[in-house]
């Protein structure tokens, strides 16, 4: 299953949990006995083919997968370079790819004799995925959400009600993403004996990076076979937007030995890199230890963690999963940024011209691309990752829109 | 290396009671009134302090050192001025153990190496921080044995298994029991399942344990000190400067004498 040679970019993590000087085991003992128990049941059920043969059923069933690699005509004319592909992980279930992994855990967690659960959640969407497979598998589900965020992405927090998840709002610290995950970590602690932890991101204690992303991996199998089938061929780049960072995991992870893939991660530039307010932790952080990983995060001098500020609450998070922060020390990724306000202008841009709200999370990606794309000769292939739709972010997104004129633009010159 | 919580804990044992740890956050509510506060609590029965290193996100403390954390970095607290409180302490208390608690990413900032020199030249005898469980020795607790700095493991609920010896080996100083699954200062433990914890970590080691966590009056202290070898409170002393904090202008005096006086009530109910 891990390709073990040298030369791979596929072997990691060690035993240990570590990309190379990141990752790790970083928790209190409390919980030391119960991540190693995940560890050891993960294992068992990578190579166990009923457990991924229910797996596979679910994607398919009850996900909808694969999802589509759809060929976007007009947003590649528009820019004028290279083809675009997008793989239209939004049209998930729930509405993004956070569906692949929580379907995963909770099968483990089921396995394990665990029925009760706990999630963080920033954008609401991982928190949406959890509450759905926890109506699925009967589950009881606590989900831990800052309050700010409960705020700014109430149709979620309805949806969670409705599945009959119970929402925290978290108020301690800054009430945000990273407070969450504080918060479920603390819940955790308390309830050690009950409870499964289902982290949404490729970040935390080993074994969550490489459990996440290899749940998350099925976005990039199927990319290379839908690609293959429609050009014939590899592609030239992919591109995918980055909060902790498992959506572009999940695509690059089976390409990261092709090394005719130029890989792209775009993260939140926020209101720009310069001016401090963002959420670029390859960018514009440092590495440190947080929430079980050691990995870059936006910190001060002390060591004491910075908020991270950008208008997508899912990139909203001051830290980054451990193996792009290796992919970043060892070079095989490209990590750039997109601000606020170009991921605003591509939310309008890939409405109006393919029909598809994009999140504000991959509209960043969609940002990059249009600056990269126009570089780049029109038998280049491109494939970025569709992570997640954009209905959730409507109440955030009109009104800046208006503001910026960008609605009135309805006399259909683009 | 390491006399000071050996004596500590066998000067204890010869007057027949448990030893008192009294943590509080560096330089909360400011970084001029620790000296202060060390000073009182010493003087009224504390047998050796806790001292919290600060740090922004806390993931295995409570609301009452959560908000204590946050407030001494508000005032300015970093971890240069927490080893600066640590030498005036050492300077003040020849023979008081004092051990930092916190959480290993200032410490990693700051530099493992220059921190572990700075707080062995201060006079601190032990570390205890929390993120750094047996499979990450390498990052601190190995480098620290060699300065000669106990490091101080915290054993569980979840870890009295077969997992008590992996936690065991490489401990130095004494044992913390935190005696609830949970964070600091919430629910509290019944004095039977300490007693059973004791006997069990007591079969496997020789160092003194102490039981931590949810201990909040000096009548919970008093029977968590008839089972255990030392006592040790935080959220409820910390709750203290938490109400201080919140009247303007902060009355220094009062402050320190209902921290004295509360700190002496668990003091008295040390004895066997």
């Amino acid at each position: 299953m891990v390709e073990q040679s040298r030369n791979s970019f596929k072997h990691l993590p060690d035993e240990n949990g570590r990309f190379g000087i990141h990752g790790g085991r970083f928790v209190a003992e409390t919980l030391m006995p119960l991540i190693l128990d995940v560890e050891k049941h993960y294992h068992a059920a990578r190579t166990d083919k009923q457990f991924q043969d229910e797996l596979a059923y679910l994607h398919k069933h009850y996900v909808g997968r694969p999802s589509a690699l759809y060929f976007a005509e007009r947003l590649t004319e528009y820019f004028g370079g290279a083809k675009l592909y997008l793989k239209r992980d939004e049209l998930n279930h729930t509405g993004a790819h956070k569906i692949n992994n929580v379907l995963g855990q909770a099968l483990l967690a089921k396995k394990m004799g665990k029925t009760k659960i706990i999630a963080e959640t920033g954008a609401g969407q991982h928190g949406v995925a959890t509450a759905t497979a926890c109506a699925l598998f009967n589950m009881e589900c606590e989900v831990f959400m800052g309050a700010e965020d409960v705020r700014r992405q109430k149709p979620n927090v309805d949806r969670m009600r409705l599945l009959g998840a119970k929402v925290h709002a978290v108020t301690s610290g800054t009430s945000t993403l990273k407070d969450a995950m504080n918060e479920a970590l603390r819940y955790w602690v308390a309830n050690p004996e009950t409870h499964f932890y289902i982290i949404g991101t490729v970040a935390g204690p080993h074994p969550y990076p490489e459990m996440v992303r290899d749940f998350q991996s099925v976005i990039g199998h199927e990319a290379k076979e839908q690609l293959m089938e429609a050009e014939g061929r590899l592609p030239d780049a992919l591109i995918a937007c980055i909060g902790g960072g498992s959506n572009a995991m999940g695509l690059f992870y089976p390409f990261l030995d092709d090394k005719t893939v130029d890989i792209y991660g775009v993260e939140a530039a926020g209101h720009g890199i310069d001016t401090g307010m963002h959420a670029a932790s390859l960018t514009g952080g440092t590495p440190g230890v947080l929430h079980g990983n050691r990995t870059y995060l936006l910190q001060t001098d002390e060591g004491q963690i910075k908020d991270a500020h950008s208008i997508s609450a899912g990139l909203d998070y001051p830290g980054i999963g451990p193996e792009h922060a290796w992919l970043h020390d060892s070079g095989r990724v490209n990590y750039v940024s997109a601000t606020d306000e170009e991921a605003l202008k591509m939310f309008q841009l890939c409405s109006r011209l393919e029909g598809i709200i994009p999140a504000l999370e991959p509209s960043h990606a969609l940002a990059f691309a249009s600056k990269m794309l126009p570089e780049m000769s029109s038998d280049k292939i491109v494939i970025l990752n569709m992570c997640g739709r954009g209905d959730k972010d409507l109440e955030a997104v009109l009104p800046k829109l208006e503001e910026r004129g960008l609605l009135s633009l309805d006399k259909g010159e683009a | 290396m390491g006399g000071r919580i050996a004596r500590c804990f066998s000067e204890a044992k010869s007057e027949n009671r448990a030893v008192l740890g009294m943590f509080v956050s560096a330089g909360d509510p400011e970084a001029g009134l620790s000296e202060q506060i060390l000073d009182v609590l010493v003087s009224n029965g504390a047998d050796f302090i806790e001292l919290g290193m600060p740090f922004s996100d806390p993931m295995a403390d409570g609301p009452a050192i959560q908000a204590s954390s946050l407030r001494a970095i508000k005032a300015g607290m970093t971890l240069e001025k927490t080893l600066d409180i640590a030498t005036r302490f050492r300077k003040n208390h020849p023979d008081t153990p004092l051990i930092l608690m916190g959480y290993f990413n200032p410490i990693y900032i700051y530099g493992t190496d220059r921190f572990l020199d700075a707080a062995a030249n201060a006079g601190v005898d032990g570390l205890i921080i929390v993120d750094l469980p047996p499979e990450e020795d390498d990052e601190l607790c190995t480098p620290a044995r060699q300065a000669g700095l106990d490091f101080i493991r915290l054993v569980t609920p979840t870890t009295l298994g077969d997992r008590l010896e992996v936690v065991l080996n490489n401990a130095g100083g004494f044992v913390y029991y935190v005696a609830i699954a949970g964070i600091t200062g919430t629910k509290s433990a019944e004095t039977d399942s300490i007693k059973q914890a004791m006997t069990r970590i007591n079969g496997a080691t020789d160092l003194p344990c102490v039981t931590g966590f949810g201990i909040r009056t000096a009548e919970q202290a008093h029977q968590a000190a008839q089972v255990s070898d030392g006592v040790v409170v935080g959220s409820a002393l910390v709750q203290l400067i938490e109400d201080a904090a919140e009247t303007n202008p902060l009355n220094h005096d009062r402050l320190l004498s209902d921290m004295g006086s509360f700190c002496a009530g668990l003091a008295a109910a040390m004895k066997r």
